[in-house]
């Protein structure tokens, strides 16, 4: 069975592909190189196209344009089970007619590998469930169901690992202990995993690469804290984690920083994180890097004067305030709760401040509210 | 959730009398009693009259006696009538199982042209009374100039079979989750192994209801078989010609026999399956 | 394209063989349904005249049977529906643990032969049964009246023996409710019978479709109940039918036959247009 697509090894490459069903297209023109042994995440809200993306790359769809290379070896239109890529489904397709013994051989055996003992053993210890060999999987928890579907997968270590949501079913408590392990997993098999996801928090947990997808295309790829620190569309800024985004002209430099006007106030910018095409911009500042001041307090770096806050909400390690300000907009603005002063209260006339470090400049023509819109937790998505 | 149910039934409230409150309370179980008595009614009698020490008719009762049951085909043709039913029911079953459950993987896992003009097909055998079936195969058989008999009749019986057996296949290939087959492909199954590892065995109880349901089908059905069988006697052609002059005692010992054979196999199944508890 | 004729070499055999012995064969029975007999010829042979009389005479021949036939199969199928839909009800949502059990029950009655539980019933219906000597001793029924020979016989005999088709599919679709829909009905005001018209109805109706049509259809045809249980006022379209094609008669069987399959479509046709689903096939 080890022809040459099943032996292949090497990066994931996938050159301009696109998904069309009909009018609708899924996967628009994407580009991308994945490479090996990286923990990578394809993070984008529902019908984004990242698990079309994902079963293209494991061979349940076929491009409707494009290539798709693993290592120098062309698998676009291979047959999944000639591919050396496994996947760990959603809601896991165990089956249900096997043991988890047998599940976990179940890939082994169909490649003709007769003693499967050792193998499937080895690969149920590392996921810690070694007495479960012969319950069926309908007598196991969500949890250890997961698990076995991951062992399944791993234990025929493939070039290239693909998990589509596979926390989704799982409780918020039991998925912080999986993206702890799995991460450690990838780790201690050393595979590529592809891991595709709409929860922001759990891709910037595990991955050490992150692709943003929005309607079929990649808005941003890099590092959590790259994407995190430095968006490039209000798309990412808004999707991963939470931005006030405030308009304004860039009117002028000051050596490495840019000089914005916002509302007739002007605040500094670094050069490196602007992303405007031209003077018109959003200004962007996340909430947990503004301060707020009383107005007879001096502070240094940026400033904003003229705030009233409209809204106060403790949470415990934080306080939750919205701020309106002069020009008619809400900014949202978290402060720690480690200084021992007593919150702020409704009403109160405030100034907020931030070090210039913290600003990004997207484009003025942007939707200021793209990836704002309250996800659906919808599974079961294209 | 009680309160539902019960004004499901009786749309009036208890009267606050203890008496009509038990009733209502109880009113479920009431119906369920009085249901399940209609239902047994005619099985009971057949069954105590399977004991009845009667000559050739079996209509009063004459006196208690196993000996009917010691000698079932005591009466003239009736085991072999069975025998008939029991060679005519397994023919269909085989032939009709493999039929519809081609049929029902054709419609329950390919989208193709003509995929609603199939399903009207299945639709309309069920929709045909029998008694129009059963005449338009004969004329079939007339014309061709072959004599009602034995295998007409299985035929016959495999066209009212196979609707029932592509709609309960159908139904079980509806349940099953396609990621199964794609997670067995991405494991290294090809399209075989695929089905024969993961689909065949997930999709065998479905066959194996529809089987049994077209072996019950067959084997109890009259109308058709009237039409096609000439002279062959099957067990329900057999009481039918026996009603007007009196239907032995033996066929009441034969009848209560499939019928605890029937129920131990059910509850045999039943058991099986919750022991295995794969589904 | 390998993938797109694999389903068609899966349908073959099946087609093939309903083609040759149910297309065909009802295809012929239209055929000679508007044939004429060869005068001087044997029996069975005819000669294409499209003499379409023959369905006019059939039908005022029989009209009468018709119409009782459609009016027993209605009223068989509303008793049936009557019988099921709280049994199915309890059978879902009030057995519990003996759910499957009394699912057992349900069908087990069906394991005895059709045609013996039919005689059983006219046997303990009948003169020397169990149920009319005590009632004529009590006075409750003269000495003429007799349960059997009688339409309610024919009808209360259909819906019993139909009563699966019926219990069956109201189960499935009954058992697939929520029922915490139903709690949210009665949390959103709805009393027990609003909550009834409202939610459990709409959401069995699938059910009631399928049970109703595979109820109606075979006791639409169906001769044997009126034969049995039934007098000689009772005779419905099945018998007819059936008589006929002993005498034999084909080109007037044949237009009888023909006109009670298309009766019934457009029945179904209609009803299922109307109850808005398509669940049944």
């Amino acid at each position: 069975m080890a022809d040459s697509a099943n032996s292949a090894r090497g990066d994931l490459k996938l050159a301009s592909v696109t998904k069309s069903y009909g009018d609708f297209t899924a996967v628009d023109d994407l580009s991308l190189t994945i490479p090996e042994g990286s923990f990578f995440a394809l993070l984008g809200p529902s019908g984004c196209g990242k698990t079309t993306t994902l079963r293209m790359v494991a061979g349940l769809e076929e491009p409707t344009v494009g290539t798709i290379h693993l290592g120098s070896t062309d698998i676009t239109f291979t047959k999944p089970y000639q591919r050396p890529i496994n996947t760990v489904f959603q809601n896991y397709a165990l089956f249900p007619h096997l043991t988890i013994f047998e599940n976990i051989a179940f890939g082994l055996r169909r490649r003709g590998i007769k003693d499967v003992d050792e193998s499937v053993n080895k690969v149920l210890d590392l996921v810690e469930l070694p007495h479960l060999a012969q319950r069926k999987p309908t007598q196991l928890s969500g949890g250890q169901q997961q698990r076995i579907a991951l062992a399944r997968a791993i234990v025929n270590r493939p070039a290239l690992l693909l998990l589509d949501e596979p926390l989704g079913a799982l409780d918020l408590k039991l998925r912080r202990q999986m993206q702890i392990e799995l991460k450690w997993i990838q780790k201690e098999v050393g595979l590529t995993f592809v891991h595709v996801t709409h929860d922001q928090e759990e891709a910037m947990t595990m991955a050490d690469t992150i692709a943003v997808m929005n309607e079929g295309k990649i808005e941003q790829m890099g590092s959590p804290a790259e994407l995190y620190d430095n968006p490039k569309t209000a798309f990412v800024a808004n999707f991963l984690g939470q931005s006030n985004l405030i308009k304004g002209t860039l009117v002028g430099t000051d050596g490495d920083s840019l000089v914005a006007d916002l509302f007739g106030q002007k605040i500094s910018l670094p050069r490196s994180r602007s992303h405007a095409a031209d003077s018109s911009i959003y200004a962007g500042i996340r909430p947990e890097k503004f301060r707020i001041s009383l107005l007879q307090t001096s502070t240094s770096g940026n400033l904003l004067s003229g705030g009233k806050i409209e809204d106060v909400s403790y949470i415990g390690v934080s306080t939750q305030y919205q701020v309106m300000m002069p020009w008619g907009q809400e900014l949202m603005v978290f402060e720690q709760n480690d200084d021992g002063v007593a919150p702020f209260r409704i009403g109160d006339p405030v100034n907020i401040s931030w070090e210039p470090i913290f600003t990004f400049a997207l484009r003025g023509d942007e939707d200021a509210d793209a990836g704002t819109e309250v996800v659906p937790e919808d599974l079961d998505e294209e | 959730m009680s309160s539902i149910a019960k004004e499901v039934i009786v749309s009036r409230r208890p009267l606050g009398s203890s008496l009509s409150r038990w009733f209502g309370k109880n009113l479920i179980r009431i119906y369920m009693a009085l249901a399940f008595t209609y239902l047994f009614i005619p099985v009971a009698y057949t069954f105590v009259f399977s004991f009845n020490d009667s000559g050739k008719s079996n209509i009063t009762w004459q006196g208690f006696t196993f000996d009917k049951w010691l000698n079932p085909c005591g009466a003239p043709r009736v085991c072999e009538a069975l025998g008939n039913s029991i060679k005519i029911g397994l023919l269909a079953t085989i032939f009709s199982t493999i039929l519809g459950t081609l049929i029902a993987f054709a419609i329950g896992r390919y989208a193709f042209r003509g995929r609603s003009a199939s399903n009207l097909l299945i639709f309309l055998p069920m929709a045909t009374p029998e008694i129009v079936l059963g005449a338009s195969i004969l004329s079939l058989f007339l014309v061709l100039q072959v004599n009602p008999g034995f295998w007409p009749t299985v035929i016959a019986h495999v066209v009212f079979c196979v609707s029932f057996v592509v709609v309960t296949v159908k139904a079980r290939i509806a349940s099953l989750d396609p990621r199964l087959e794609q997670a067995a492909m991405d494991l290294y199954a090809n399209e075989f192994q695929t089905f024969r590892r993961v689909t065949l065995p997930l999709v065998a109880p479905g066959i194996a209801a529809a089987a049994l349901l077209a072996f019950s089908l067959s084997f109890d059905d009259f109308i058709i078989t009237n039409f096609n069988s000439g002279t062959v006697t099957t067990f329900p052609k057999f009481i039918y010609g026996a009603a007007a002059r009196g239907i032995p005692a033996q066929a009441n010992v034969i009848a209560s026999a499939v019928f605890f054979l029937a129920l131990a196999l059910v509850i045999i199944g039943q058991v099986v399956s919750r022991k295995r508890k794969v589904y | 394209m390998k993938k797109i004729s694999t389903p068609y070499l899966l349908l073959l055999p099946g087609f093939a063989f309903l083609f040759t012995f149910f297309v065909f064969p009802i295809l012929s029975l239209a055929q000679v349904s508007t044939a004429t007999p060869i005068s001087g010829g044997d029996v069975g042979e005819f000669e294409q005249t499209l003499r379409f009389r023959n369905y006019l005479e059939a039908f005022l021949e029989s009209r009468e049977h018709f119409g009782r036939s459609l009016v027993y199969a209605l009223l068989a199928t509303f008793i049936a529906l009557m019988i099921s839909y709280p049994l199915a009800y309890a059978l879902a949502f009030k057995s519990g643990k003996y759910k499957n059990v009394l699912l057992v029950l349900v069908v087990a009655p069906f394991f005895t032969s059709f045609l013996l539980r039919t005689v059983a019933w006219k046997q303990i219906l009948g003169e020397e049964g169990f149920v009319v000597p005590p009632l004529r001793t009590l006075g409750l029924i003269s000495e003429s009246t007799t349960l059997t020979s009688t339409a309610g016989a024919v009808i209360i005999g259909m819906a019993y023996n139909f009563l699966p088709f019926m219990t069956l599919p109201l189960y499935a679709s009954i058992d697939r409710i929520d029922p915490r829909t139903l709690e949210a009905s009665g949390d959103l005001y709805a009393n027990g019978f609003t909550t009834f018209r409202k939610v459990t109805l709409p959401l069995s109706m699938p059910g009631v479709v399928a049970g109703t049509l595979l109820t109606f259809i075979p006791a639409a045809g169906d001769y044997v109940n009126a034969e049995l249980l039934g007098g000689p006022n009772n005779t419905m379209i099945g018998n007819v039918i059936q008589s006929r094609f002993l005498i034999p008669d084909y080109p007037t069987t044949s237009a009888l036959s023909f006109m009670l399959m298309a009766a019934i479509l457009i029945i179904v046709i209609v009803y299922i247009r109307k109850a808005g689903t398509d669940e049944v096939v």
